[in-house]
Order: structure tokens, then C-alpha cells, then sequence
């Protein structure tokens, strides 16, 4: 029983690759909850804390991308650069947990748990980025829509570690709104993240903890792009809104839990749609 | 680097402290109540919600419930002992006393933890950043009114300290 603490990358992978059932820990949030109630009781441990090359993040030369490391705390997409090349993003990351948790929490460990609820899913969703995962000898780029298999469960190989989200810098407008019991400290009973790419004409909405895993509403962004010219959206009419809404909430697959009930998170995402949707159209 | 599961040190309040038989899954909370003797960390919720737990890890406040201990063999470790090295008080402890922030105490260790890591970073916050720096923080007793009195407190008593 060891705790392996690599000090670079190259060690990670390394470690990762010669005992691939270790459990990795990067913040964990998630992971000593589980231990903490008797839920799992790891032996090998990888902790990715000491891994500097995962807790950056790096803009392309031709500022189209943005390649978010796995490891970079949420704490630091808050606020400066990041925040305003990924708004939603740093929306997203405000809101989770409390600052405590948002100096240990990571997308890399969204993406490792896979929790429909993580917060930052439903941003990597709708921006459609794409993960890369590696070992001690293999790189491979995955769609996040791939990646995201189920409730808890994702593509990674055991050996694997998950290393960035590569995301679009668009042009355009994006915002993530979520619903919880209190402002702080809060796991969403229903997220949403709406991007309109005006250069593109399209518009991505993905929701949260509203079915097994992120759900983007395809359906419903082909409507509207077939009402409204996204290229130059000013003001949506009310009736388009209302249905709009409708028609996100229609996409949902929530069910009844201990956090709340289907009924309400299919109410809560139209209304958290058209707020946004709104707010592109005023912003 | 790698740490044996059953025995390593901890770098905690400035001092080298031994870890022995312990159990490679011991959240550092553990490690510090139960086998550090350092129990002015409180165990609660032990899943990050409440705050209670918290300490400077590397200049950072965290949930001690959240960190693996035996992954924190290399980090600078603060706890509510090691905010002085002697028997006084800091302002912020002495503020929760004269404004009467503490009811039942077990909430106390933790929010003090945060609001001296706050007032280190930002000596003189706004109302909602102060609300914004203890929101994981949870307090079933006082309603919060005495604690931001407490932190307004502090922040005068520490204003004058540095003049």
C-alpha cells in the first residue's frame, strides 16, 4: 500500500501506466467523500497535486483554443484571463462548492467522477470540447460527448490520465445558471450552459444533472437556429422564448431523488434556458 | 515521492510531526485529531460542506476532511493551534469573544481558520466578500450577525496593529 506523489507529468504517466488500478486523486472532493463513508478503500494511490504541467491552462498561438490543464483549480478560473476568454466557464466554477472546495477542485476530476451534476460539464458540453487522455506511451483526443458515458461512468482506459479539455475561444456569447437549495456550497438540482457562436451561426445548450449524464439539447438548438438569425440575434420574441424553454425542458430526462423531483428540474431548466437566452439577447 | 502508507511525516504549524500505523485512506482531518493530538480541527459532515475541518494547506484554505493525508507529506500545513506559537490570541479569535461570535464553539475553529486566511489575502474585505470567504463555512447557532461583527472587529484591531 503506497501513496505515489509524482513530482512531473512524465512520472505520472509513468506510475499510471505501471499500476493502472491504482485510484488517482487530484483534489479530492469527490473521491475522499466516498472513502470517508467506507463507500471505497483504495490501496495503490496516484495523487496528481505535485503535477504542474495539468494545473495551467495555455491559449493557442492563433487564439482559437484554450487548453484547460486537468488539475487547475477551480479557484483559478474565477477570475482574470481565463474568465473572460471562457466566461461560462468561470461562471460555472464560481459556483461550485464553497472556497474551500474550489482550490481543490479541478475538471479533471468532473470529468474522472462524471457526475451528471458536476458543474463544469455542462460547459465542456456545449462548447464541445475535446479531452486528451494519455499514457506512458499513448496521446489520444476524445470528444467530451464520447467521453461522457453515464452516471459515473466515462471513456478512460485504466492506465489513462486524464490530462486537459482543449475549448473553443468563440465569438459570440456564452453563460451557465444552475439551481440549487442556497447560493453557496450547493450540488445543482439542474444546471444549463447556453453558447451562441455569432460567427457561426449556431447555438449549443447542455444541461446538468437532468439525466444520466450531460444532455445537449440538439433538437432544440436546430429549432432555433431555423427561427432566428444567430449570426445577428437582437431580440427574441416572447412566444419564441416561451418555447424555447419548452422545448430544452422536453430534451431533459430528469428523475425523482433525494435532491429534488423530475417535475421541478424540468421546470427549473426551461426557466434557467430562457434566462439565458434572454441575457444573450440583452448582453 | 511517495509515502509509505503506514508511516510518514506531516509538516504541521512549522514543526516535522511523525505519522505511524496509519491507513493509506485517513482523510488528514483524521491524522490530525486522532493520531497528531491536534483536535482543535472539527469533524462534522467529513464531505466538505461545512467547513469545520478547515486549514492552510500551502496557502490555501481547505476541507482537512477532503485531503488525503498520506498525498499532504509535502505541504505546508496550518491548523487553528498554529495561528500563534504562544498562548495568545489572534484579533480574529479575540473578536469572536468580545462580539460573542461563538455559541456552541464547534463551528468556531474552522471559521477562524477562514477569516484569518481572508484578512491575510484581503485585510479589508467587503460585506460580500466576507460573506463569499466563509459560505462554506456553516454555523447552526449565532445566524452569522455576531461573526461579521466579529470579522469588522478584527479588521479594525488588525488596521491598527500595522499602522
Amino acid at each position: 500500500m503506497t501513496v505515489l506523489i509524482p513530482q512531473s507529468l512524465h512520472d505520472a504517466l509513468a506510475a499510471a501506466t505501471t499500476n493502472p488500478d491504482a485510484q488517482i486523486i487530484q483534489g479530492g472532493t469527490d473521491l475522499m467523500v466516498e472513502i470517508n463513508f467506507n463507500h471505497r478503500k483504495p490501496t495503490d494511490v496516484i495523487a496528481l497535486r505535485r503535477v504542474d504541467e495539468i494545473r495551467n491552462y495555455v491559449v493557442s498561438a492563433d487564439k482559437k483554443n484554450v487548453v484547460v490543464g486537468s488539475g487547475l483549480p477551480y479557484r483559478e478560473m474565477e477570475h482574470g484571463e481565463l474568465a473572460k476568454l471562457l466566461p461560462a466557464l468561470a461562471q460555472a466554477a464560481r459556483t461550485v462548492g464553497s472556497p474551500q472546495i474550489r482550490a481543490a477542485g479541478s475538471i479533471g476530476g468532473n470529468l474522472g467522477t462524471c457526475s451528471p451534476a458536476g458543474d463544469a460539464l455542462p460547459v465542456l458540453s456545449a462548447l464541445d470540447a475535446v479531452i486528451n487522455l494519455q499514457t506512458a506511451t499513448t496521446s489520444r483526443e476524445i470528444s467530451v460527448h464520447d467521453f461522457m458515458v453515464g452516471v459515473k461512468r466515462n471513456a478512460r482506459q485504466p492506465g489513462e490520465l486524464i490530462i486537459s479539455a482543449t475549448l473553443p475561444i468563440i465569438n459570440g456569447w456564452q453563460g451557465y445558471a444552475k439551481v440549487g437549495v442556497r447560493n453557496a456550497m450547493v450540488i445543482s438540482i439542474a444546471s444549463c450552459c447556453l453558447v451562441i457562436d455569432r460567427e457561426k451561426g449556431s447555438i449549443g445548450v447542455a444541461l446538468g444533472a437532468v439525466g444520466p449524464t450531460i444532455i445537449r439539447c440538439r433538437e432544440t438548438e436546430q429549432w432555433l437556429a431555423m427561427q432566428i438569425d444567430l449570426k445577428n440575434i437582437s431580440i427574441v420574441a416572447t412566444n419564441l422564448l416561451k418555447e424555447f424553454g419548452d422545448r430544452v425542458a422536453k430534451e431533459s430526462k430528469p428523475i425523482d431523488d433525494h435532491r429534488s423531483t423530475a417535475a421541478y428540474r424540468r421546470h427549473a431548466v426551461a426557466t434557467l434556458s430562457r434566462r439565458l437566452l434572454t441575457r444573450a439577447n440583452t448582453q | 515521492m511517495s509515502a509509505n502508507s503506514e508511516v510518514y511525516d506531516l509538516n504541521v504549524n512549522g514543526q516535522r510531526l511523525q505519522v505511524r500505523d496509519a491507513w493509506v485512506g485517513e482523510s488528514l482531518l483524521y491524522v490530525l485529531r486522532e493520531r497528531l493530538g491536534l483536535a482543535g480541527s472539527k469533524g462534522a459532515c467529513e464531505q466538505g460542506e461545512c467547513g469545520s475541518c478547515t486549514v492552510i494547506m500551502d496557502g490555501q484554505a481547505v476541507c482537512s476532511c477532503l485531503v488525503m493525508a498520506a498525498t499532504a507529506i509535502d505541504s505546508k500545513i496550518t491548523t487553528i493551534e498554529g495561528l500563534t506559537q504562544d498562548d495568545s490570541l489572534t484579533a480574529v479569535q479575540d473578536a469572536f469573544i468580545t462580539e460573542g461570535g461563538v455559541q456552541c464553539g464547534f463551528c468556531t475553529p474552522g471559521l477562524i481558520v477562514a477569516i484569518e486566511h481572508l484578512l491575510d489575502n484581503n485585510p479589508d474585505p467587503s460585506q460580500l466578500e466576507v460573506k463569499e470567504a466563509i459560505s462554506g463555512n456553516i454555523c447552526r447557532c449565532t445566524g452569522y450577525g455576531r461573526i461579521f461583527e466579529a470579522v469588522n472587529t478584527a479588521v479594525t484591531t488588525r488596521r491598527a496593529i500595522n499602522l
